[in-house]
């Protein structure tokens, strides 16, 4: 399976990255290459086989469900390009 | 005596409590040495004027004799672990300026130990890369030349600038991020040695994500006891890290040193791939009798998906970073590049912010996450780490510990090995297996290549005995007595 110019263009909207119509030739030969390489995975018989989702064989551990920090709104906004008012700011989303 | 910056930080904190020098004057012969070597590129902040007042607070300590554990000794600090005030910036564009209000438990819990930081260690971009040449923030360049060639060699990566400051003697140790080799292999290219431990032994609160099933943070130093002690301050239990596992932290130190008369050490036959450097499969052998000489037995054994090991990172590592980078939308912190509105925001932001190897990453994890392909890339690559993991168990039953090579050659010249992504991505071939499988690896170098570069073979241990590690490791050290020097300090 390899990827085209179009599949490229569809990935990278879903990534919301901007990728020039360039760059796209360059990337779908890249990311086939890539894609090239992990196919090989198909090969495997994996019948089975459970997914492995975490190396610590632990269960993740439950805490109570309470506030333990907060009311630090500046230290939140100190590295934000735009805020105001105790509030980040975006392009405006609603017409 | 021995110049200051060439002692381990075992004789440093020897001297220090003896007051043959001061804590000021340790720190202070390594910023005129990191200053000398600046060409090597090895820090993103230098926070010298921090280190030379946190100096002067550990030498207080040493005349009231209230040192700390590891009072005065000048590291290096990758700049993946946040810092609270100090620029972090992950060596990517979209993180320029970012200082974060909080420190990662990490670099706090050493801070709290009395070590000293000189600064943020270069690195690849968001720790993806093997040659650091991925930085936004320049390359960083190896202290050690091959024979007769003036070229520039990478130090590895991502741990690349941690790698590089301790072997041309600017910083007494580091820490790094391992991720699928970031530590290992950057030990092997610059002859230091460094480990990873086993995934949960760090707490990873604080230090920015790439791919969080597999980052650990461990630790770079001269020697194999040094490592220990730095090892010792940064592992422990941490509630603000799910993942972080609450088991004791011993002494590792102490375990340095110990006999390994009888010790089961494992050598698995898929480890000799080919296109490995010869002198590497040479070093190996060497390796291997040293530690039979040492008393270790020698069994040979099987590790049988360790071909898929690569492939299988490919799809997971990317599948991950795909998703903790979604964060980087210009929005809360870091750089922001203008659009039309929020999406193209985004997009722009997204483009400008990140270099070529992230964004082929966070592409390639999209694409294996999306609809269609989730269950065909993704669920199968975690069928085969499973079976990966398996390997190691099963191979755990025939012995204690694993020898391996490190990397499949030695240090390269910049430039080299960019063609393309794939063969770059070969570097962490012997590496990758025990990230999977969440096993402590360590690196020990232990021989010049015939050009004169340095060669490192890998220990691989059992989840949370990074004891037989230490053991095993400080056996191979003694044996191979690698005591050569980068070019840049033979002169």
């Amino acid at each position: 399976m390899s990827i085209d110019k179009d599949t490229v263009g569809k990935i990278a909207r879903l990534a919301r990255i901007r990728v020039s119509e360039e760059d796209k030739e360059t990337l779908a030969g890249e990311l086939s290459g890539i894609l090239a390489m992990v196919e090989k995975l198909n090969a495997v018989d994996t019948k089975g086989v459970a997914p492995l989702t975490s190396v610590v064989q632990m269960k993740l551990p439950m805490r109570a469900d309470v506030v333990t920090d907060g009311g630090i709104p500046e230290k939140i906004l100190q590295n934000a390009p735009e805020h105001s008012a105790g509030f980040f700011v975006v392009p405006k989303v609603v017409e | 005596m021995t110049k200051l910056t060439h002692l381990t930080i075992k004789a440093a904190l020897e001297g220090l409590k003896k007051k043959e020098f001061t804590a000021s004057e340790l720190v202070g012969a390594h910023i005129a040495a990191s200053e000398s070597a600046r060409h090597l590129n090895c820090y993103i902040t230098e926070t010298f004027d921090s280190a030379r007042a946190q100096a002067k607070e550990a030498d207080a300590r040493y005349a009231a004799g209230k040192a700390l554990p590891l009072d005065g000794i000048p590291i290096a600090m990758k700049d993946l672990f946040c810092t609270e005030g100090v620029q972090t910036t992950a060596a990517s564009n979209i993180l320029r300026g970012f200082v974060p209000p909080y420190e990662s438990t990490v670099s706090g819990k050493m801070k709290a130990d009395g070590l000293i930081s000189m600064g943020k260690a270069n690195l690849d971009e968001f720790a993806m890369g093997s040659s650091n040449t991925t930085s936004a923030f320049g390359n960083v360049i190896n202290p050690w030349k091959r024979k007769g060639d003036n070229r520039d060699l990478v130090p590895g990566g991502s741990s690349g600038g941690s790698a590089a400051a301790v072997a041309a003697r600017i910083a007494m140790g580091a820490t790094g991020t391992d991720t699928g080799g970031s530590i290992r292999q950057p030990a092997a290219f610059c002859g230091i040695a460094g480990i990873k431990p086993t995934y949960g032994r760090c707490s990873r609160f604080g230090v920015v994500a790439f791919a969080s099933s597999l980052d650990q943070p461990g630790s770079f130093a001269r020697t194999v006891e040094d490592n220990a002690l730095l090892l010792r301050s940064m592992a422990g239990y941490d509630p603000k890290d799910s993942t972080s596992v609450n088991v004791p932290v011993p002494d590792y130190a102490a375990a340095c040193g110990g006999s390994i008369k009888g010790l089961r050490v494992g050598v698995p036959k898929e480890y000799r791939v080919e296109g490995t450097n010869a002198e590497i499969l040479a070093l190996w052998d060497k390796g291997v009798e040293m530690l039979k000489d040492a008393g270790a037995e020698i069994v040979e054994v099987s590790l049988p998906h360790t071909k898929y090991a690569l492939e299988t990172y490919y799809v997971i590592a990317p599948a991950e970073c795909s998703s903790n980078l979604a964060r980087y939308d210009g929005v809360r912190f870091g750089q922001r590049s203008a659009g039309e509105n929020l999406i193209e925001t985004y997009e722009n932001t997204r483009a400008e912010g990140f270099g070529r190897e992230v964004k082929r990453r966070i592409l390639i994890g999209t694409y294996v996450l999306s609809a269609g392909y989730y269950d065909a890339y993704y669920n199968q690559a975690r069928r085969v780490r499973k079976l990966i993991w398996q390997d190691f168990i099963d191979a755990y039953q025939k012995c204690d510990v694993l020898l391996t090579p490190t990397a499949p050659t030695p240090a390269f010249a910049i430039g080299e090995n960019t063609q393309d992504p794939v063969t770059m991505y070969l570097n962490d071939i012997f590496t990758i297996p025990a990230s999977m499988a969440g096993m402590p690896g360590m690196g020990v170098p232990v021989g010049l290549s015939a050009d004169g570069l340095p060669l490192g073979l890998q220990l691989i241990g059992k989840p949370f005995e990074e004891e037989t590690l230490f053991k095993a490791g400080h056996a191979l050290e003694l044996a191979a007595k690698f005591d050569a020097l980068p070019q840049l300090l033979a002169a």
